[in-house]
């Protein structure tokens, strides 16, 4: 026989959330990626976090751009609503879709080629319009999809299959993110589900951008002996610096009762993201000396992983603008576009 | 948890359910495979390697190996792996030249076989081809024990039994029609090397209730088919009860549909989920207007002027307290009828073998028999069948037959009988290229394929109309796929592992989980999903070479469906054919591996084991 696609057949004793569906009832369609990708295992911790939260599916929009990571959308919730932008504008729709219908739950899923490179710009203003989006980077250090070309987040010294190192500094989208004053960053490990599902979780419930950066290696092309983003250096390399678990709103008494807490964060709807321990001179909430600790210890050469940044009094880009809390798209079109006449009137007050 | 040692055939053997629950350990998957391709008379030979009448199980076996298979637990109804049997038999083309060649030249042992049924004939079967000489003494005057006398024809056709029994009598057997036995001292003082006992468990239970030395009409079960297999009894009365509600029962009422009956009511102390009956034979009562009268528990024949005329039952309450079934009397009734069948069970007896020559028999009057050679307490003396244990099947009369054949093997030729031959396994990659196997290895959904029955019409104006008309070849092709090739076996192994996760990710049925070792109990309850099912084993791998986690797998509902294997970048998982390789009198293990199934060469990673622990 020839390639399967995975059978609908499950395990009998699968859980089932408070919305009565299974892990399985999350999934999409066969991947068509290389088999280990990290990608993969990345959709899989999408997969399990959006069940624990108990999604609805179809109020979900999922987003994306071009690439072996931006495909995988067509691999989770295939009940919902999504939009694969051409490369790396998945930023602009993901605004679009945000304005349009604030209630639907954003998911982008982009890689590095695609963030870094040609969606540089679009990535920065995403983040500083503070759109309420998940925004996946799954970082593998090549252009996966176009057969590993160095990214811009390949390190230097870090080589290609064929021996030849990179010599450009890389962009780190994690101190990238900081510095422009994002609200929510992180950075996670394909192989590491049990750190990634929370943090995947609380970036969902967190009001804003989210922004999680995943190691996440590329078997074909980045996963040799002199590369610094196999799994095998990024197993030697990872420092897990702010593990937290994610208490939704359903228990939130329980977890606030918890003594010694080193920091808890409450976010916008109740739940509460609890730092299981983080460093003594490293506080996720004071963005300088996050920004600092974690330089340091990138300068030590450790890959530095966990939930690093979180601000949850900003407002997004709704509470930015003052946008009606009715999403737009219920507002009966003659509100939205009130007519030739109105403009006409509003034009005139400017003459 | 101790790494897994699947290099002892036990484990991988254990994971092929269907093969492990037949007694005889027949390869199903295989033959199914077989089946599946269209060679029936291979998949034909392959099952009678083990089982030695596929012709005659495909119809009638009690298949345990169906509630075994891994398809129950999956969506709830097991392959039928029984009837695929049967469309071998009925398919396949002529077997002569494939049967076992017996030498011209004897080796000069004389074996005695007391029976002609399923356990006696397998000890021919296996001892003939070695150069033995076997003589059958058969108190009826045809061979097949109680698949002939007691399974009725509508079930099992005689041309059937008639040629399966022939295979064997032809390797030049010496049967002794219509000579019983009535003196084991008388036999033992004959010239033979070994004695094999294969009698069965001939007699009926009683009903010594009130009335029932009063009238006529009041049969045992498996006299009575006896006697309608021997024409001696043909019609019955109108009102027929049946007491007792397991499979003798079952052939009884359905027998006497045929010869007469009407009102027939099978008769049961408790409720149906007690029955001893098989699910699908009470089906076949049901379906042909037999009443089935729970909790009912017989009080007395009715009894008028020296005629039987009805029997009066206890109406009883089952409840359960602190574990334990009570009944309670509700009233009592009485039920008219015109005939009574007992069929409430069979019992063993040897009148024929004196208590004085060594042979020890037990306080229930069994023989004391050893579990695994099937020797009695005197040496040289072996039983098998129902007359070793009690009443049993077919199926397991077959196996008793092999070890008895082994044992007697090692006996005449001056060998302990406890040298048991090891087992062999061997394991080969089923990977054909890039994503293919050797197997069908998509899951079809489809539901159990249901069995055609003749038409109620036609079924009762003879006793031997077959009532099983077989699979048709789109039902053939339907139930094959819905096989999961237990025997293709997900094999591991740890320092190829990257730890991708993608294996684990990909397995629709959760089976797989990478995680830090611990003892099982522990285990158990901390993968992917909890592994509650203790029948089913766990894998556990070695330390996995960058985390030193390890893999395990639940064996419980996996699919085989390869996915794992597909989705592995390294190759650590492989989806690998596995066969254990059983060995029989004067037919070690390894004489199959080196001739049947030879191993590629270049595939060192590939193992071919011979192991000496018992499966
Ligand atoms: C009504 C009924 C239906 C059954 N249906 C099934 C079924 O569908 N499937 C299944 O698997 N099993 C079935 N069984 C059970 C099965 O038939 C027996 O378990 C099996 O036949 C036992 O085989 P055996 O070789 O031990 O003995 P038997 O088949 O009982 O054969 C023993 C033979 O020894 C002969 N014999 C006995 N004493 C002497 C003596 N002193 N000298 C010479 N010969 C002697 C007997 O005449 C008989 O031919 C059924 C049993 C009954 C009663
Ligand atoms: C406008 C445009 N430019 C270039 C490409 C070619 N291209 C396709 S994918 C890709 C890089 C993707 O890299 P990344 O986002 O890291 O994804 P990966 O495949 O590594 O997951 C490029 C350059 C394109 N599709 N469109
Ligand atoms: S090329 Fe690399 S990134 Fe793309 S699917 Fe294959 S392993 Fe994943
Ligand atoms: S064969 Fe592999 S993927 Fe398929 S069910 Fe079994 S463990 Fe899971
Ligand atoms: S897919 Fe293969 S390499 Fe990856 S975790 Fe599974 S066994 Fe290991
Ligand atoms: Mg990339």
């Amino acid at each position: 026989m020839t390639s399967i696609p995975k059978p609908s057949v499950r395990h009998p004793g699968l859980p089932r959330n408070a919305l009565g569906l299974t892990t399985r009832d999350y999934e999409g369609g066969m991947s068509t990626l290389c088999a280990g990708c990290g990608h993969d295992s990345i959709t899989a911790a999408i997969i399990q976090a959006v069940w624990e939260l108990d999604l609805p599916p179809h109020r979900a929009a999922k987003l994306s751009g071009i690439g072996c990571s931006s495909k995988t959308t067509a691999y989770f919730m295939r009940q919902s609503h999504g939009f694969n932008a051409v490369h790396g504008r998945m930023p602009a729709v993901a605004s679009g879709v945000h304005a349009a219908n604030r209630e639907l739950v954003c998911i982008g899923v982009s890689g590095d080629g695609d963030s870094l490179s040609i969606g540089l710009g679009q990535l920065c203003h995403a983040i500083r319009r503070n759109i309420n989006l998940l925004y996946v980077l799954e970082n593998n250090g090549v252009y996966g999809l176009t057969k590993g070309q160095f990214s811009a987040s390949a390190d230097v010294g870090s080589k290609s299959k064929r021996g030849e190192p990179n010599v450009q500094p890389p962009i780190d989208p994690v101190l990238l993110a900081i510095t422009l004053g994002a609200t929510f960053v992180a950075r996670g490990f394909s192989g590491d589900k049990k750190q990634l599902v929370p943090i995947l979780k609380a970036g969902l419930a967190h009001r804003g951008f989210a922004l999680v950066d995943v190691i996440s290696p590329c078997v074909t092309f980045n996963d040799h002996e002199a590369s610094t983003k196999s799994y095998r250096f990024t197993r030697g390399h990872r420092h897990e610096l702010a593990p937290v678990d994610f208490i939704p709103l359903t228990h939130e008494i329980a977890a606030a009762t918890v003594p010694g807490d080193p920091v808890s964060v409450t976010m916008h709807d109740g739940s509460v993201v609890r730092f299981r321990s983080v460093g003594e001179d490293y506080d996720p909430t004071d963005r300088d000396a996050a920004y600092a600790h974690i330089r340091r210890l990138q300068a030590q050469g450790e890959v530095v992983t966990g939930l690093l940044y979180i601000d949850e009094r900003a407002p997004d880009m709704h509470g930015v603008n003052g946008t009606i809390e009715e999403p737009l798209t219920r507002v009966p079109y003659a509100s939205l576009c009130p007519g030739n006449a109105a403009l006409q009137k509003l034009q005139e007050e400017y003459r | 948890m101790q790494p897994t040692d699947v290099t002892n055939p036990r484990y991988y053997h254990k994971v092929v359910d269907c093969q492990w629950g037949c007694p005889a350990h027949t390869n199903v998957p295989e033959y199914i495979r077989l089946i599946a391709q269209g060679r029936y008379t291979e998949s034909y030979l392959l099952n009678r390697a083990s089982n030695v009448f596929p012709g005659i199980l495909g119809r009638t076996c009690d298949r345990p190996c169906e509630p075994a298979c891994r398809r129950t637990r999956v969506d709830g109804k097991p392959v039928a792996i029984c009837r695929l049997k049967r469309v071998a038999a009925d398919l396949r083309d002529d077997v002569s030249d494939f049967l076992p060649k017996v030498p011209e030249r004897k080796n000069g042992k004389r074996i005695a076989l007391v029976g002609a049924g399923p356990a006696s004939l397998t000890v021919a079967n296996d001892l003939m081809p070695l150069g033995y000489e076997c003589v059958v003494f058969e108190k009826l005057d045809r061979p097949g024990g109680l698949m002939r006398t007691n399974i009725p024809a509508f079930r099992l056709p005689a041309s059937v039994l008639d040629e399966e029994v022939a295979m064997i009598i032809d390797m030049g057997v010496d049967l002794r029609l219509a000579t019983p036995v009535t003196s084991m001292r008388a036999l033992l003082a004959e010239d033979y090397d070994a004695v094999f006992v294969g009698s069965g468990a001939p007699k009926g239970k009683e009903l010594d209730v009130p009335g029932r030395w009063d009238a006529k009409r009041i049969h045992i079960g498996i006299e009575w088919l006896e006697s309608v297999h021997f024409e001696h009894v043909t019609s019955i009365g109108e009102r027929v009860l049946i007491i007792g509600v397991g499979n003798t029962a079952m052939d009884c009422c359905r027998s006497s549909r045929r010869l007469g009956g009407r009102d027939i009511k099978v008769m049961a102390r408790r409720s149906r989920k007690y029955f001893k009956a098989s699910p699908w034979e009470l089906d076949d009562a049901l379906e042909e207007g037999v009443e089935i009268v729970e909790n009912h528990a017989p009080r007395r024949f009715v009894v008028e002027n020296g005629r039987l005329v009805g029997m009066e039952f206890e109406r009883l309450a089952w409840s359960e307290k602190d574990g334990k079934q009570r009944s309670e009397v509700i009233d009592t009734v009485t039920i008219p009828c015109d005939d009574v069948i007992l069929a409430i069970g069979q019992e063993n007896a040897f009148p024929w073998i004196e208590r004085d020559i060594g042979i020890a028999f037990d306080d229930a009057g069994m023989p004391v028999v050893d579990r695994v050679t099937m020797q009695c307490s005197r040496p040289g003396v072996f039983f098998g069948g129902d007359a070793a244990w009690g009443p049993e099947n077919i199926i397991w009369a077959v196996e008793h037959g092999h070890q008895a054949a082994i044992s007697i093997h090692n006996y005449c030729q001056g060998l302990p009988i406890t040298d048991r031959p090891s087992y062999g396994m061997n394991l080969v990659s089923a990977k054909v290229g890039m994503h293919a196997w050797r197997y069908s290895n998509d899951y079809s959904p489809a539901p159990r394929a249901a069995m055609t029955h003749v038409e109620l019409t036609q079924r009762f104006q003879k006793l031997n109309v077959e009532v099983e008309l077989g699979f048709t070849a789109e039902q053939t092709a339907h139930e094959v796929e819905r096989c999961l090739n237990c025997d293709i076996q997900t094999h591991f192994t740890a320092p190829l592992c990257i730890e991708c996760d993608a294996c684990v990710d990909v397995c629709p049925v959760n089976c797989l989980t990478i995680t830090t070792d611990g003892p099982e109990e522990d285990l158990r309850t901390r993968l992917s999903a909890p592994a509650l099912n203790r029948t089913q084993e766990i894998y556990v791998s070695a330390a996995l070479p960058q985390t030193q986690r390890v893999m395990v797998k639940d064996e419980d509902v996996c699919l085989h469906c390869g996915l794992c294997a597909e989705r592995c970048p390294t190759a650590a998982w492989d989806m690998r054919e596995f066969t254990v390789l059983i060995p029989y009198a004067g037919k070690p293990a390894s004489y199959e591996l080196r001739t049947a199934n030879p191993i590629p060469s270049g595939l060192s990673s590939q193992l071919a084991v011979r192991s000496s622990q018992p499966l």
